[in-house]
């Protein structure tokens, strides 16, 4: 059986961990979700150029690890004058991972949505801007939402890394207990506790979507 | 910025090094979370009733959990209950324990996405359970797995990195001991082991990529032939 002292003593450290890591969560998925998207629409834009900035942007993040773009943020880029804390470098690094596969999901959403539905908007005097923003994006993202779903688990695990640049989430005060009590085992349990109460609810649901979106399509 | 420093042969060496590592523990991490995923996946989809259970809750818990938790865990919080592990074993075992939790659920949907009818098809003909599993389920979900298997190594390599906070002398790690010798070395170094993870990474993903489209046109040739096919009635065995 676990220690449940452990817990109770050290009740407000892990919750303002767990505080940090859903902030550290939410900005991210917004910020992510922002710059995916934008990155999708560049990716399937009919000006070359754009295209191709999308998919080296996609290409690149996509294929390597995200303790690199992390170490990147925190370690290179105060050597060009960008000093930044754990949590920014941290919540930075995870927009910029997530993002890119955000904008896979978001391409594939829009690619599904029947070319006959641009061709009709641009006929009836909308410019592309507009046949994306009010005909073509509402539609694909009922397609990317289990995609996302998925994503956004994935950020929420992801997260863990801002403890190795002291980012004050969940896992740097597991170390900071686990260094203080000298009980890894029974910390890093609670540790884990913490994370399945964000990311079970949201893996349940998930599937709930998906097998409800499955259904009605 | 001091890219001849940073390039010199000894350091160029020492991440190579490192991404021999890397390379390595991946290599091991695949291998095995393959065959137990797999088993764990097949046991899932077979229903035997408490294993299956068991296993479907084990699953949930390791996925849902972040992998650095987890290799952290197994480096520093095991030696409480007798266990002790090297940075080696446990980055391999924390990455084992996890991608074949992740790729059971890759089997298991792979298995499921096969028709239901094909089971019975194969039962009536007379085989058994597991021969109709191992002959005509298997081969077929197999070519399905393919793609969103490859994809799960290609995280699994770039996971690897993760093992870098129990200081396994991985690629990162080599990176980080190269750069924290001289400041003008962090640009250079970390454009170089960028571009090392995106060159394996990226023909990995091309590879993914054109297994993915030589399965949809696979699937789409053998419908193909069997809806071209006269019906000859029932076919010795």
């Amino acid at each position: 059986m676990p220690d449940f002292s452990i817990l109770t003593d050290h009740w407000d450290t892990y919750i303002e961990g767990f505080l940090t890591t859903i902030k550290a969560s939410l900005l991210a998925l917004v910020l992510s979700f922002i710059l995916g998207t934008i990155i999708a629409v560049m990716r399937i834009a009919p000006i070359a150029p754009l295209r191709w900035l999308g998919t080296l942007f996609v290409e690149f993040f996509r294929n390597i690890p995200l303790v690199l773009i992390l170490f990147f943020c925190y370690f290179a880029l105060p050597e060009v004058g960008l000093p930044l804390d754990g949590f920014q470098a941290g919540t930075i690094a995870l927009t910029i991972y997530t993002a890119s596969f955000i904008a896979e999901a978001i391409r594939a959403g829009i690619m599904a949505v029947n070319t006959g539905q641009m061709e009709a908007g641009r006929s009836s005097g909308l410019t592309y801007i507009q046949t994306m923003r009010y005909i073509i994006l509402p539609q694909a993202i009922k397609i990317v939402i289990p995609p996302l779903g998925n994503q956004f688990i994935n950020l929420v695990k992801n997260t863990s890394v801002l403890g190795i640049v002291a980012g004050l989430d969940l896992m740097y005060f597991g170390d900071s207990i686990s260094s203080e009590t000298y009980d890894v085992f029974n910390v890093y349990i609670f540790v884990a506790a913490f994370y399945l109460v964000l990311t079970v609810p949201l893996s349940l649901f998930v599937g709930f979507l998906e097998r409800r979106l499955a259904v009605t399509s | 910025m001091d890219f001849f420093g940073a390039y010199s042969s000894d350091n160029v060496l020492f991440l190579l090094e490192g991404l021999g590592n890397t390379l390595f523990v991946a290599a091991i991490a695949i291998v095995f979370s393959f065959l137990l995923g797999s088993i764990i996946g097949i046991l899932r989809y077979a229903k035997i009733p408490v294993v299956s259970h068991l296993l479907a809750i084990g699953v949930e818990i390791i996925r849902n959990l972040p992998l650095l938790l987890i290799i952290l865990f197994t480096k520093l919080g095991l030696p409480e209950v007798g266990i002790q592990l090297s940075v080696f074993s446990a980055a391999i075992i924390g990455l084992i324990v996890f991608e074949s939790a992740m790729l059971s659920e890759i089997v298991r949907s792979g298995l499921t996405s096969i028709e239901k009818g094909q089971i019975e098809a194969g039962r009536s003909s007379g085989l058994t359970y597991i021969q109709t599993v191992r002959y005509i389920i298997l081969p077929q979900a197999l070519r399905r797995m393919v793609p969103p298997i490859v994809s799960q190594f290609i995280s699994l390599l770039k996971d690897t990195s993760l093992a870098v906070v129990i200081s396994l002398p991985e690629l990162l790690h080599n990176a980080q001991i190269v750069y924290g010798k001289n400041s003008n070395y962090v640009m250079p170094i970390f454009i170089l082991v960028a571009a090392m993870y995106f060159i394996i990474n990226f023909s990995l993903s091309i590879a993914a990529r054109k297994l993915e489209q030589k399965e949809r046109k696979g699937t789409k040739a053998a419908k193909a032939t069997i809806s071209n096919e006269p019906y000859t009635g029932s076919t010795a065995l």
